[in-house]
């Protein structure tokens, strides 16, 4: 298991948290979508996603909905994203 | 020249044994299976109007680019379809609306209210026609390129452009090619080089992950990307997940294909040049059009793509694109490929 930081900021708070890791697309970005529309800008989403299409999707999607992506993790077949609410 | 004998395919007989400069603003009295009216030349030589099964009655195909109809015209070609049409429409597989059930002696009153909303006629016959693109980059977030907005240049430009055969050209905005560029004489595809910087780069590894293509590895120990661009497909996805910015856009414009058609003898077109700007497309299909014209001369009825498969033709080619497009034309290009289904045990 790989550690990898995106945010200079090792400690970064979160607002709340989804475990989607026997979701699928388009539910994983759903899911994250409405987690993250009840957040105020500024506040941070925990995302636990599967590898391969559902990290692939909610990346994209979260960047283009205006969001941004503070720091992610590699953790064997799942990915854990920080989202911050744009 | 003034009147039509009787034939069954009128629109085909007319439209391609005239020349244009004939058919210009003529009205005749046209007789078609025995029934007589006026029909202006100057509507249909654009050949839009064709034979049905039932006597006297043609459908009329909407000159429509890019599949694309504003709401308010669309009410109005409704309003004129239910006046002189059957029950329903008919969307053409090139995105064209069709008014089936006309009666050629409507022609002119339907030709007129059309124009009142600036609805123009299709074509057929041996010509540049309507061009086909995807639903566009305004909202499709695959797309790359603006391809709505290319079907417009190239309708204003080129449509209706004599040709040996038909000649189609589309537009898609991305790899995932909906507007299916592969099979048509002139495609052009949306392709964005992604470029890649070191500093922002964090080792996520998301672009791994997004990229479909297995062009970006994570490096064992950093996580950074090892980028194959033998298997890139130009379709930004990297880009687009990156959550740093670390991925940029490069080169930004259209992958071109050429010579292909499908049909009774389907070719997949040639990969003949990458990464043509928007300003460069126009010039790109001029000088096809110019080659198509002067190495089609005496050969008639003959589609671009079959000619490419003519030894030396796709060089030659190849060398006319390279005067206007430099290096962006694929010197190394294969001529079209021919996928007919007896070719097959």
């Amino acid at each position: 298991m790989s550690n990898v930081k995106v945010s200079a900021n090792t400690d970064i708070g979160v607002d709340d948290s989804i475990n989607l890791s026997n979701e699928v697309c388009p539910m994983t970005f759903v899911l994250t979508k409405m987690k993250l529309d009840a957040l105020k800008p500024g506040q941070h989403l925990e995302v636990v996603l599967p590898a391969g299409e559902p990290v692939r999707n909610v990346s994209i999607s979260v960047k283009e909905e205006g969001h941004k992506v503070l720091k992610v993790e590699k953790m064997g077949d799942f990915f854990r994203l920080i989202i911050e609410k744009g | 020249m003034s009147k039509i004998k009787s034939k069954k395919d009128m629109r085909i007989t007319v439209d391609h044994n005239l020349e244009e400069n004939v058919k210009k603003k003529i009205v005749v009295d046209a007789e078609i299976e025995g029934k007589v009216g006026k029909i202006d030349f100057n509507e249909l030589k654009s050949g839009g109007f064709i034979k049905q099964r039932q006597k006297d009655l043609f459908t009329a195909r909407m000159r429509c680019p890019g599949g694309r109809i504003p709401v308010k015209k669309l009410k109005k070609i409704a309003e004129i379809a239910e006046k002189y049409g059957g029950e329903y429409v008919h969307l053409s597989f090139r995105q064209s609306l069709e008014i089936p059930y006309v009666n050629y002696k409507s022609f002119n009153k339907m030709i007129e209210e059309l124009k009142e909303v600036d609805q123009n006629i299709a074509s057929c016959g041996p010509r540049v026609r309507v061009p086909t693109a995807c639903s566009g980059c305004e909202y499709n977030p695959n797309g790359l390129t603006d391809t709505q907005k290319m079907a417009q240049v190239v309708n204003e430009k080129f449509f209706g452009y004599r040709c040996n055969h038909k000649f189609k050209i589309s537009f898609s905005g991305c790899p995932i090619d909906c507007a299916r560029t592969n099979e048509m004489d002139l495609g052009f595809q949306g392709a964005v080089f992604p470029e890649w910087n070191e500093d922002p780069c964090t080792g996520c590894t998301i672009c791994a992950s997004a990229c479909l293509e297995g062009a970006i590895v994570p490096h064992p120990q950093t996580g950074k990307p090892i980028f194959d661009v033998s298997k890139c497909l130009y379709c930004s996805d990297c880009i687009r997940a990156c959550p740093t910015g670390a991925w940029q856009p490069g080169k930004i414009g259209h992958v071109v294909r050429i010579g292909g058609r499908h049909g009774r003898h389907p070719l997949n077109g040639s990969v003949i040049a990458k990464f043509i700007t928007d300003e460069e497309v126009p010039k790109v299909i001029e000088i096809v059009l110019e080659w198509y014209k002067k190495n089609g001369e005496g050969k008639g009825r003959v589609r671009i793509g079959e000619i490419l498969m003519e030894p030396g033709k796709l060089e030659s080619l190849v060398k006319e694109l390279e005067k206007a497009i430099g290096g962006k034309v694929i010197k190394s290009a294969k001529p079209p490929h021919a996928v007919h289904i007896n070719q097959y045990d």
